[in-house]
């Protein structure tokens, strides 16, 4: 699995007429389980840069490849993951969870048994039934997470699934996803406007520069996994990924 | 004293409507007129008798009944129109424009108005009648559920796409279940018209049965009692059906309330 992407620009054209050049020219390979986190100065193009992977937003110029294959829409090996709450609140947890299946045709015994599976890999197994009002925002992301690893994708794209949370939710939501996500195997494309959250999660920090959106650096972090906040190492990278977000944000 | 407040909230709603019914009781003694305001334990007698026929025009209830069907006809009719109109115009912006300026030249119009146009083109009889009482309940339907269809959350929908919707499956097991709370409270008001306009329409000339007409026709042999008798079945009716939807709204749209 090799995700690529090659000479992506995406060109807006604003209510007033303007054109608006969203990304520019952003060149990248993404290899098989990778964890890459997507950072860079608020307004930059990130959500737009990892909508436009998801196929949810047509690139104006440039391709995207999965595995050789052009994206053109949305497809099911690719499962994305929102900031907002996305859950169906018609729907129990579980008929959230196997959704995906339900549009595949699956029997509901079946789906049941995969959904089950995924709720017990997220920490969710008592709450099946449960509606997703009736759950806290770290469970109903959780939900979330189970939902996009039901269809087993082969990557997940999440656009700041975690900040809408509170800061203790949000550490534990980390550490629960690096743990999913060693067990799922899957290739994920973090975007998140914390440094913190994208050096503690990413094996490669993408760094953008302020809009048009180009790469500036991509930071790998080396640092072995689980990783320490407090270590010299984590410290220094985070410091760097901070500079060079500092740069872009005063415009210098 | 905490019990005290309890029952004061719980009953302050009922306070009125006995102290009306005393006042009531007191102007009528008062007054002494049956033609003008009759007793209220004379309305009482009525109610009492549901099954008792009037003025030869068939039983409180017979002609509930009647008014029941008539409007329950009318509201199925408007209902299967405006659904999927309203699915369609909230569903594409093209379909919506298309729609829209006639509707918008038709919905000024009350119901009511339709009536010598129905009776020119359908006659006397239950075809008119179903006809207008359509028009009243068709609006609040079709504009509910545009709206509902319109609200549907945009994420929603992008994440059912990513995970492999078709078209179809977008509308079946997205849009349709996210917009039918607001669905739902457009049958509820559009049930609520419905109602209002039959028993107008029953008032008005074309019909020979009904609980606007057994007022009406009340009204020729000076039987007041009768009248009121005949207003609050129509208003017990009315509360019954309205508070039918709200059951099922709390039951099985809570998510709309709670979500957030």
């Amino acid at each position: 699995m090799r995700l690529e992407i090659r000479n992506l620009s995406k060109i807006f054209v604003s209510e007033k007429g303007e054109q608006i050049e969203a990304l520019s020219n952003i060149n990248l390979t993404i290899d098989e389980q990778e964890f890459i986190c997507i950072v860079g100065p608020s307004g930059c193009g990130k959500t737009t840069f990892l909508r436009i992977i998801g196929g949810l937003d047509v690139a104006t110029s440039g391709t995207i490849q999965l595995n050789g294959q052009v994206i053109t829409g949305p497809t099911p090996q690719m499962a994305m993951i929102f900031q907002e709450y996305s859950l169906f609140p018609w729907r129990t947890v579980i008929d959230n969870v196997a959704f995906g299946l339900e549009l595949r045709g699956l029997p509901k015994e079946e789906r049941y048994q995969i959904a089950k599976k995924y709720l017990d890999l997220v920490g969710l197994t008592g709450f099946a039934e449960n509606f997703s009002y009736e759950l806290s925002g770290g469970m109903r992301q959780r939900v979330a997470v189970a939902r996009a690893l039901a269809i087993e994708p082969k990557v997940i794209l999440m656009d700041e699934p975690f900040g809408a949370l509170d800061a203790q939710t949000r550490n534990r939501m980390q550490n629960e996803l690096l743990q999913i996500w060693e067990k799922a195997k899957k290739t994920i494309i973090f975007v998140t406007h914390s440094v913190d959250e994208a050096v503690f999660l990413g094996d490669r920090v993408i760094a953008l520069t302020k809009r048009p959106a180009k790469i500036k650096e991509i930071v790998p972090v080396i640092h072995c996994r689980p990783r320490d906040r407090t270590c010299s190492e984590f410290v220094s990278i985070r410091k760097h990924v901070l500079e060079l977000i500092a740069e872009e944000s005063s415009g210098t | 004293m905490y019990t005290t407040k309890v029952l004061q909230r719980r009953y302050i709603g009922l306070l009125l409507p006995v102290l009306l019914i005393i006042i009531w009781e007191i102007a009528s003694y008062i007054i002494n007129n049956p033609f003008f305001l009759p007793r209220f334990d004379a309305v009482l007698a009525v109610l009492a008798d549901p099954f008792r026929d009037r003025l030869g025009s068939g039983s409180l209830i017979s002609n509930a009944i009647r008014s029941i069907q008539r409007v329950g006809l009318g509201f199925i009719c408007a209902a299967v129109i405006a659904i999927p109109l309203g699915i369609m115009m909230g569903w594409s912006d093209r379909l919506y424009r298309f729609f829209d300026s006639t509707i918008q030249l038709l919905r000024p119009i009350p119901p009511l108005a339709w009536l010598p146009l129905a009776l020119a083109w359908f006659k006397i009889g239950l075809t008119s009648v179903v006809f207008i009482i359509s028009i009243g309940a068709f609006f609040p339907i079709l504009l509910n559920t545009i709206d509902g269809i319109k609200n549907v959350r945009k994420t929603w929908l992008e994440v059912a796409s990513t995970l492999g919707a078709s078209e179809r499956q977008l509308l079946l097991k997205v849009i349709i279940p996210g917009a039918a709370p607001l669905i739902w409270t457009g049958l509820r008001i559009g049930f609520g018209i419905a109602w209002m306009v039959l028993v107008a329409a029953e008032i008005l000339p074309g019909t020979t049965s009904g609980l606007g007409y057994l007022i009406m026709y009340a009204y020729n042999f000076g039987q007041i009692e009768l009248i009121v008798a005949g207003m609050m079945v129509i208003g017990i009716i009315g509360i019954a059906f309205d508070f039918l939807f709200q059951s099922v709204e709390k039951k099985k749209f809570a998510w709309r309330r709670l979500e957030r």
